[in-house]
């Protein structure tokens, strides 16, 4: 009996999602995933079995072989160690460019969800104003007037998910504006700042983490978008995106060239999605 | 309805207001000074000076963005500094052909997308189900330049059945046009399908668990007059929203699209601006883009007000 309630005790809300997030085969096949291509970014120089920008004349096209197990590109590097290594930017990519939107996005929509009135009007039009690029669009014009380079498409990428971030921070000030514990934390004379970072930020997190994960995934596709065009990380350094678009040059005769970089592409965003719909499904049990 | 469509109008004004600052905004953030830039690699002095004085450079920078909305509200988006053109024109050009791919992917996502959400939801938690869920994730972790690779790969290369690029005029050879259309359609509309259809079978459930679908059952309708005549049709309200506000994203992909199978459209002509330094055209494009959803957002609003009869009270 006693164990039965000390467990009760024990069960957090916070402990209760992480076992209903456990049960979840999809979301953990998804971390699974994630954090194999993380630990392969760590650790790619001592994993990858080439140097991805050394060439040689015998792997020039050359079909997979044992020596070079993903076959080697047009100028005789190995594929294999090429993906390895651009692991990096995607997994760099996805991190910072949504680091980026939640920094810029969060305080500003608490701001306008806390304010209310003309900051929030003129808030929330500027909002509307971003959505309506579409993402892609705003992130290959931000891109393209910052400069080509992988930091450039990183704060491209975060300053177009931005306004997501806004949207769903202030919808949810909104909400925990309404409730029974900011009132009472405004009648205690609570000031403005610590009602908000202290009382609203922690009980609006969930749903954040979720829209994160889920940004995550939009950005290693995005990233690979403008890497694709050449707005991205620049050759020869190696990334997901810019080797389809060599590899678009060579299909018919090299579709190896092809096929690894984008099963990667696909993994690595299927795997975020799979984890933000699992997370979503256990920080939020009303959602099944 | 005037009452509605003057609300709706009065959002979309100030919308647009900052969507323009916005675009203006994107030429500050050129380093250096804008009119060497804006000249592109050659930096003739005769360009550099004339840019200097199309663009007021000297003047402070409210009073350029005056210039410069005076312009774009006159339908004058400056000129092409690559091919010499004005930008309006060059829009103009391809825009059709972009309209068309975007169109004909719409058409295939709604088809497969509509579809499998109300199988999914009619056999909510068999194979069905499970096969629609998968394939919308698949559809929404693909990213659709390396699907189009792919397509070339299968539908080109190897079988040899479609043209692996390029572009006919639907008005030169329609079944040519349609052969070169039809995989960057697919390609473009695969992963909006799968957004439908998640929207989809979250409307059917809904809906199929509700009162007057349960009536209908009881009167003994067959269930198939149930699902398609009753359960869909209130189902789809929503859908209308988004599908207006998916052209706007298929318009993103399309950069992607054209780009894969050498199409001369919209997304060709902002791509190979970004290369050739062309920045009027980047800012048309974007401006373009960005009007055109607002309107369909505006429409489907519209659409929204007179098909839920709801919505006029």
């Amino acid at each position: 009996m006693a164990a039965v309630v000390f467990q009760q005790l024990e069960a957090t809300p916070r402990r209760r999602a992480l076992r209903r997030l456990m049960h979840r085969g999809g979301a953990m096949f998804g971390l699974g995933v994630v954090a194999f291509f993380i630990l392969i970014a760590l650790f790619a120089p001592w994993i990858a079995p080439h140097d991805p920008l050394a060439t040689s004349w015998d792997a020039v096209r050359r079909a997979p072989n044992a020596a070079y197990l993903f076959g080697g590109d047009e100028l005789g590097r190995d594929v294999l160690s090429r993906i390895i290594w651009g692991a990096r930017a995607s997994i760099l990519a996805g991190l910072v460019s949504v680091s980026i939107s939640m920094a810029l996005g969060v305080p500003i929509g608490m701001l306008a969800g806390y304010m209310g009135r003309w900051v929030d009007a003129l808030i929330s039009r500027l909002t509307d104003a971003m959505l309506a690029c579409p993402f892609l669009i705003l992130a290959i014009a931000l891109a393209a007037f910052l400069g080509p380079s992988l930091t450039n498409a990183m704060i491209a990428i975060g300053i177009s998910a931005t306004p997501i971030f806004i949207r769903l921070t202030r919808a949810q000030v909104l909400a925990a504006k309404a409730e029974d514990y900011v009132e009472a934390a405004r009648a205690l004379g609570n000031p403005h700042w610590r009602i908000a970072l202290r009382h609203i930020l922690p009980n609006i997190v969930a749903p954040l983490i979720v829209q994160a994960t889920l940004a995550i995934a939009a950005a290693v596709i995005a990233e690979a978008s403008l890497s694709f065009l050449g707005l991205g990380q620049q050759p020869p350094a190696p990334s997901w995106g810019s080797m389809l678009n060599t590899a678009r040059n060579y299909v018919d005769q090299a579709p190896w060239m092809a096929i690894w970089p984008g099963v990667s592409i696909f993994l690595l965003v299927l795997s975020f999605n799979l984890l933000g719909d699992g997370l979503r499904d256990a920080l939020d049990p009303r959602h099944q | 309805m005037l009452n509605f469509l003057l609300q709706r109008l009065a959002t979309i004004v100030p919308t647009l207001f900052f969507v323009s600052v916005l675009i203006f905004g994107l030429q500050q953030l050129l380093p250096g000074d804008p009119a060497i830039a804006l000249a592109g690699e050659d930096r003739d002095p005769n360009v550099v000076a004339y840019l200097r004085a199309k663009f007021h450079l000297d003047e402070p920078l409210p009073m350029r963005y005056g210039y410069w909305l005076a312009g774009v509200l006159r339908g004058d988006l400056g000129e092409s500094v690559r091919i010499q053109k004005p930008v309006t024109e060059l829009i103009l050009e391809k825009l059709p052909v972009t309209i068309e791919l975007a169109a004909l992917a719409m058409l295939i996502a709604l088809v497969i997308g509509v579809t499998a959400g109300v199988i999914s939801a009619v056999k909510k938690d068999t194979a069905w189900d499970y096969a629609a869920n998968v394939f919308a994730l698949w559809g929404l972790s693909t990213p659709n330049f390396w699907l189009g690779i792919l397509f070339i790969l299968l539908f080109a290369v190897q079988l040899g059945w479609l043209p692996a690029s390029g572009y006919v005029s639907p008005f030169e050879d329609l079944k040519a046009n349609l052969a070169a259309m039809i995989m960057p359609a697919f390609v473009l509309g695969n992963a909006f399908a799968a957004v439908l259809m998640r929207h989809t079978r979250s409307a059917m459930l809904q809906v199929l668990s509700s009162d007057y679908v349960r009536t209908a059952r009881a009167k003994g309708l067959d269930e198939r007059t149930v699902v398609l005549k009753h359960a869909l049709r209130n189902a789809l309200i929503p859908v209308i929203t988004l599908g207006a506000l998916g052209l706007g994203e298929l318009l993103g992909g399309a950069v992607l699209t054209e780009q894969v199978f050498s199409i001369p459209g919209f997304g060709k002509l902002i791509v190979d601006a970004v290369f050739n330094r062309d920045y009027s055209v980047v800012q048309g494009v974007v401006l373009c883009t960005a009007t055109a959803y607002l309107s369909l957002n505006l429409l489907a609003d519209l659409a929204y007000y007179l098909v839920n009869p709801r919505m006029r009270h």
